[in-house]
């Protein structure tokens, strides 16, 4: 992503709603845009979901490999979460190479999957020491209105848990639904006009300052956080947008159900 | 192209593997405007390919060293999705990807009035998130649509579309096994107005009458196709 020029009549204007409480859009300050969530859209992956919140479009697949389990781990399958934002997603982001901030998408994402637990990698183990499946959730944007964290962990949960293994195509057995034991969720927060706002546009984000992301799991258990971009923030505006994303969590959960 | 003759491919009845008869297209659907944040934008899914295609522009050059001071340039870049087929690919750098972006820009910049934007760029992004056969035709179709939807003048749309032979039978737009295990491979992108070609490939085997059953294939179902992207744009609600 080359840098972008952020104008400072935008970071004015977002500055003068905060004082009033408003948003650019009109929302609140933890209001949420209007959440989509589709599964099995993608008939080549072993699962899919695609998420659409406000004008921000993320795709979801999930594919099987067969792998030799790590010498140290020979009972243990594997995850990987893999991140791409290409051109298409956006005038500002750019091809080649993935950016820092893609990587970062991909590896925060991954973290609150992960850390959750909720994939037994001991049950991805086919043959101890020979065969294990290696799932790979890859997360494709197709429009960036802002926000892709949240959309693209929305999306991952949501397409692996709606992922079979394609145990028969392998010959390696029968197939079955991917067990997928909990649900994490991440909730983002972006600091614009001086304070935090949930689920920000992607002109909050060019007008904003530091951005934290926060993955709880089923019991709000803490899984993931994430501090991004340059800026200070309290342990006050913190407990703030925990209390939010407990919240706002939990509606989500139901949705992935 | 495999050419595993052994492979039946086509019934007693002349039908192949999915019931078509052998100038039958697969089912197509085009939608414009699907991605909020691009000038235009078009899905379209033919058969099982899902293409999306995003056009950003007409927009600065840059590096400045790819400007052309007499005419605007089209950078393309076509990506077939890793969960796209089925088995995973891996994201990153690949020649297959490079060359169908290549002919696929050179296919564009024959019918943009490139002449209107000096100095600027068009960006066109080909996603494709479901493979089956024939997703370099897909996105070149699919991006001329994208293109119209973003307003940005075109001597004519370009449809592509591949016919090729099965068990010596020639068939109009292959499917995966068609692909696969099929003698030859002919895809061409036709301009529907003046019937011009502004791309064009083959491998394969091909007599002179087989060329010939498989350009006309390709050029009736172009002027199909045609109908539908007309339809997509004029109904798009964007």
């Amino acid at each position: 992503m080359s840098a972008p020029t952020v104008p400072n009549l935008l970071r004015d204007h977002l500055a003068d709603l905060a004082q009033n409480d408003s948003r650019l859009d009109g929302r609140e300050q933890f209001g949420a845009r209007e959440l989509k969530l589709e599964t099995g859209i993608l008939p080549r992956a072993e699962g899919s979901a695609r998420v659409t919140m406000g004008n921000t479009i993320v795709l979801a697949g999930v594919k099987f490999q067969l792998m030799t389990p790590y010498p140290d781990r020979p009972n243990q399958g594997g995850l990987m979460c893999s991140c791409e934002v290409r051109p298409i997603a956006g005038r500002h982001w750019e091809a080649g190479p993935p950016s820092p901030e893609a990587i970062e998408l991909g590896r925060v994402v991954d973290r609150g999957i992960r850390e959750s637990g909720c994939i037994d990698v001991d049950d991805l183990c086919i043959i101890p020491g020979e065969k294990a499946w290696q799932v790979i959730l890859d997360l494709h944007a197709i429009s960036d209105d802002g926000n892709l964290f949240d959309a693209f962990a929305l999306a991952g949960i949501a397409a692996l848990r709606s992922a079979t293994v394609p145990a028969e195509r392998f010959e390696v057995g029968q197939d079955s639904p991917l067990k997928v034991s909990k649900k994490p969720i991440m909730c983002s927060y972006h600091k614009v006009g001086g304070r935090f706002v949930y689920d920000a546009s992607y002109k909050e984000e060019l007008g904003g300052d530091e951005r934290i992301h926060i993955t709880l799991g089923d019991d709000d258990h803490v899984h993931s956080l994430q501090k991004g971009l340059k800026g200070i923030f309290t342990a006050e505006e913190f407990e703030e947008i925990m209390e939010h994303a407990k919240t706002r969590c939990a509606e989500l959960r139901k949705i992935v159900d | 192209m495999g050419g595993y003759g052994d492979v039946q491919m086509i019934d007693e009845n002349g039908l192949r593997m999915d019931g078509r008869k052998p100038g039958d297209l697969r089912p197509i659907s085009i939608e414009t405007g699907v991605i909020p944040v691009a000038d235009g934008s078009c899905r379209m899914v033919w058969g099982t390919n899902e293409a999306i295609v995003a056009v950003y522009g007409p927009m600065e050059a840059h590096p400045r060293k790819i400007q052309r001071q007499d005419r605007a340039v089209i950078d393309v870049a076509y990506n077939m999705a890793p969960f796209s087929t089925t088995d995973r690919i891996r994201p990153g750098f690949n020649r297959r990807s490079r060359e169908i972006s290549k002919v696929t820009k050179d296919a564009l910049e024959s019918v943009v009035l490139l002449e209107l934007y000096p100095r600027s760029k068009i960006r066109v992004s080909i996603e494709i998130v479901s493979a089956e056969a024939g997703t370099r035709c897909v996105g070149l179709t699919a991006a001329s649509v994208a293109l119209a939807d973003a307003g940005i003048p075109m001597t004519d749309m370009v449809i592509s579309v591949a016919s090729g032979k099965v068990n010596d039978v020639v068939v109009c737009d292959l499917n995966k096994e068609e692909d696969n295990y099929g003698e030859a491979d002919l895809p061409m992108g036709i301009l529907p107005n003046t019937g011009e070609l502004v791309f064009l490939q083959m491998d394969g085997d091909l007599s002179p009458d087989e060329f010939k059953q498989a350009w006309d294939y390709n050029v009736d179902a172009a002027m199909e196709v045609h109908k539908l992207m007309i339809d997509a744009l004029k109904g798009g609600d964007n």
